[in-house]
């Protein structure tokens, strides 16, 4: 008789191994869907999640989802775990993990206690627990955990929010590229990292954004860093090449066979991590890894499949995701959460959701998490459910959020949230940019005595040459 | 109304310079980005007209194209169904072993707006860039179609290296936006991390349609000297600005 079983109403549900908990336990999405592995009623999910609050932590270090033989992350989780800092925890089941987390986080030692519990968590743990939360669970733990990570700014201080200001243009022009940077320093973008996505695979062309965007940051003394998110392998090549690189980009997922799906592993990661370091670039810190992830990434390589092939629910693979993460002291994270599309997040009740699950995961796990709070034009979401969904985050503590010119990625397709929204959001929950950044931006004149943004044209600004040169 | 974003605007199709009212932006703002959502919403859900872009092909000297759905029933599905677009209905219509250099499948992909308006050009610059040097297969078009159909096509016609012209998810200010993605030796079961990417093709504002056909000359020449596309092929053709 199988150890996974529960009856709700008139109906016992049977559940065959953990990797189908996990699934049915799992919020309602459409890649679950695809996968065939989501709850077919709401009467199973709430079953399976019963089944899943019962199961002891030890669970997911005794039975792996994905099979550590086939698989280098599954390996990496569970040759990192830390068993002393397991030990308050490690008589848990994940419900009463759920429990001692929202003890924990009103507890006056919250962000010392979830940091020094984290690397006794793994991802299948921190996945699991989120699965019976609430969206007001995962805030407020998040909210009470504290991460922080340096380069030439410090991103995740209390009362802190930073933007990522991404520039990026169609045919990588450079003077659309610098139009748009200037639009975003006005409005008080950029202090996370100024990260532009290149239109074209060419190193000659992510070598020229590189200079482009490097020659601003002195020539304006910027305390922010530089990012131009291509293959890893091709930034570790223009770092040869003397290329002024200060932050590595890579797009990750949960599973060996999705990593290959985007043509690298944890040993070609590790490689970028020590060729950016060895610049030694960074000023108040020397994290140098830039990561994203997003849910449904190996569903869309076909690499989401775990132990006796069953599929693992896109949730838990994103978590694992953050595992590879963790590995790389990375200086930036981002979960893509409405980017790749509504066969995997259909509606804006679906991204929210996901979003705060992200977040929520990558921070208790140790990350500096942001979310790119974004949709596409095929997904059943619109600007009301990204407000909701910043609104959110900032309560929750969220590292950064991407910023583009008027919510609009003219060069990726899709709406993300504008440098107007990042405003918002600072001025109605209080938060501030890094601190670095925020004192550049007192110097230049940008913001005033009360700490707001002046309302200033390019013409009249300190950073009007920027607007004539392009 | 800064002159500074007035000129910039130029250089960019990104919303730059919005007017500011307190943190926010300008009613007129507001309602010119939903009415812009409402057309890209419209454009995602818009079948694609076959006949215009067969007899276009057909004009263009390169013989009667071929026509291929996806296994997805209808354009809802398609959306809710990568699986299905990933995979022909019935290849019987494609002519096995052509043994070409290169095969190209045209593919709706999320805008058949960028299909309608930039394919058949595209098609014309790459048939020029290739002329008396690689061989062309008979072209392919395929409907509801995600990039990975172009597997089966490739294998099924026997060529090289496959390109898919697909129409790329709208934006809100770009909603024509044409992508071509290269695979080597093209087979079912391909990666992602086994294909190159061109995208953003919409001239006047995207790239243009030499342009884009020199790289894809660049990555052809180059993926047949590695034996391999993805990657480990880097396209060495171009700078940003040329």
């Amino acid at each position: 008789m199988s150890r996974f079983r529960a009856t709700i109403g008139p109906h016992t549900f049977v559940f065959g191994h953990l990797v189908e908990v996990l699934a049915k336990a799992s919020p309602a999405r459409s890649g679950d869907q695809l996968a065939g592995c989501a709850a077919d009623t709401d009467a199973e999910r709430a079953a399976a999640q019963q089944v899943l609050a019962d199961i002891p932590l030890t669970a997911f270090l005794n039975e792996p989802v994905v099979d550590p033989d086939e698989d280098e992350v599954t390996r990496l989780i569970l040759e990192s775990h830390d068993v002393e800092a397991f030990a308050p925890v490690a008589s848990f089941t994940v419900g009463e993990l759920r429990d001692w987390l929202l003890a924990t986080a009103v507890a006056p030692d919250a962000a010392r206690r979830l940091t020094a519990v984290s690397p006794g968590l793994t991802p299948e743990m921190v996945a699991a627990v989120s699965k019976i939360m609430r969206n007001q669970d995962l805030i407020a733990v998040a909210a009470a955990a504290q991460v922080t990570s340096a380069f030439r700014t410090t991103i995740g201080l209390p009362g802190r929010m930073g933007t990522r200001l991404q520039p990026n243009h169609p045919t990588d022009d450079p003077r659309g590229v610098t139009a748009a940077i200037l639009d975003g320093l006005l409005l008080g973008a950029g202090d996370a990292v100024i990260g532009i996505n290149p239109a074209s695979d060419s190193p000659r062309a992510t070598a020229d954004l590189l200079c482009l965007v490097d020659e601003i940051r002195q020539r304006y003394e910027i305390p922010t860093q530089s990012c131009v998110l291509a293959h890893v392998t091709t930034t570790i090549d223009l770092i040869e090449a003397g290329a002024p690189v200060d932050l590595v980009f890579q797009s990750i997922a949960g599973t060996q066979a999705a990593n290959a799906g985007f043509g690298v592993d944890l040993a070609i990661l590790r490689e970028g991590l020590d060729a950016a370091r060895s610049l030694g670039r960074g000023t108040v810190g020397d994290q140098v890894m830039y990561l994203e992830t997003g849910q449904g990434s190996a569903l869309s390589a076909d690499a989401h499949l775990g132990v006796g092939g069953h599929p693992v629910d896109q949730q838990t693979l994103e978590a694992r995701a953050y595992g590879v993460a963790r590995a790389l002291d990375p200086f930036l994270v981002n979960t893509v959460v409405g980017f790749i599309g509504p066969e995997y997040l259909y509606d804006g009740k679906q991204i929210i959701r996901a979003g705060l699950e992200d977040h929520f995961c990558g921070k208790l796990l140790g990350l500096q998490m942001g979310v790119d709070v974004c949709y596409t034009n095929h997904a059943e979401a619109d600007q009301d459910d990204m407000d909701t969904l910043l609104t959110l985050l900032g309560v929750a503590g969220v590292g950064f959020v991407i910023t583009v010119p008027g919510a609009d990625d003219v060069m990726l397709g899709y709406q993300s949230l504008s440098f107007h929204d990042a405003l918002y959001a600072r001025n109605v929950l209080g938060l501030r940019p890094a601190p670095e950044f925020e004192q550049w931006l007192e110097t230049r004149g940008l913001v005033g005595s009360d700490g707001h943004l002046i309302h200033v044209d390019p013409e009249s600004s300190p950073l009007r040459m920027l607007g004539a040169s392009a | 109304m800064s002159a500074t974003w007035d000129r910039l605007r130029a250089v960019t199709q990104s919303r730059i310079g919005q007017d500011r009212i307190g943190d926010t932006v300008s009613s007129a703002e507001v309602l010119r980005f939903r009415s812009a959502h409402a057309l890209a919403r419209d454009a995602v859900r818009e079948p694609l007209d076959v006949e215009p872009l067969t007899q276009a092909i057909d004009a263009l000297g390169l013989g009667p194209a071929v026509v291929v759905a996806s296994q997805a029933g209808s354009r809802e599905e398609y959306l809710r169904r990568p699986d299905l677009g990933r995979r022909p209905a019935d290849l019987a219509p494609v002519p096995a072993d052509v043994g070409a250099d290169v095969g190209v499948v045209i593919a709706d992909g999320l805008s058949t707006t960028a299909v309608a308006e930039h394919a058949v050009p595209m098609l014309a610059a790459i048939r020029d860039v290739f002329a008396g040097r690689l061989t062309l297969a008979p072209v392919v078009v395929a409907t509801d179609a995600r990039v990975a159909l172009g597997d089966h096509v490739g294998a099924h016609l026997g060529v090289t290296t496959l390109l898919v012209l697909i129409g790329e998810r709208p934006g809100l200010s770009v909603s024509d936006s044409l992508g071509i993605y290269l695979t080597h030796r093209p087979r079912p079961g391909r990666r992602d991390a086994e294909r190159n990417c061109i995208s953003n093709i919409h001239p006047p504002e995207g790239l243009g349609y030499e342009a884009a056909a020199r790289t894809v000359a660049a990555l052809v020449d180059g993926a047949r000297l590695l034996g391999e596309s993805g990657v480990r092929l880097k396209d060495s053709s171009h700078s940003i600005g040329s």
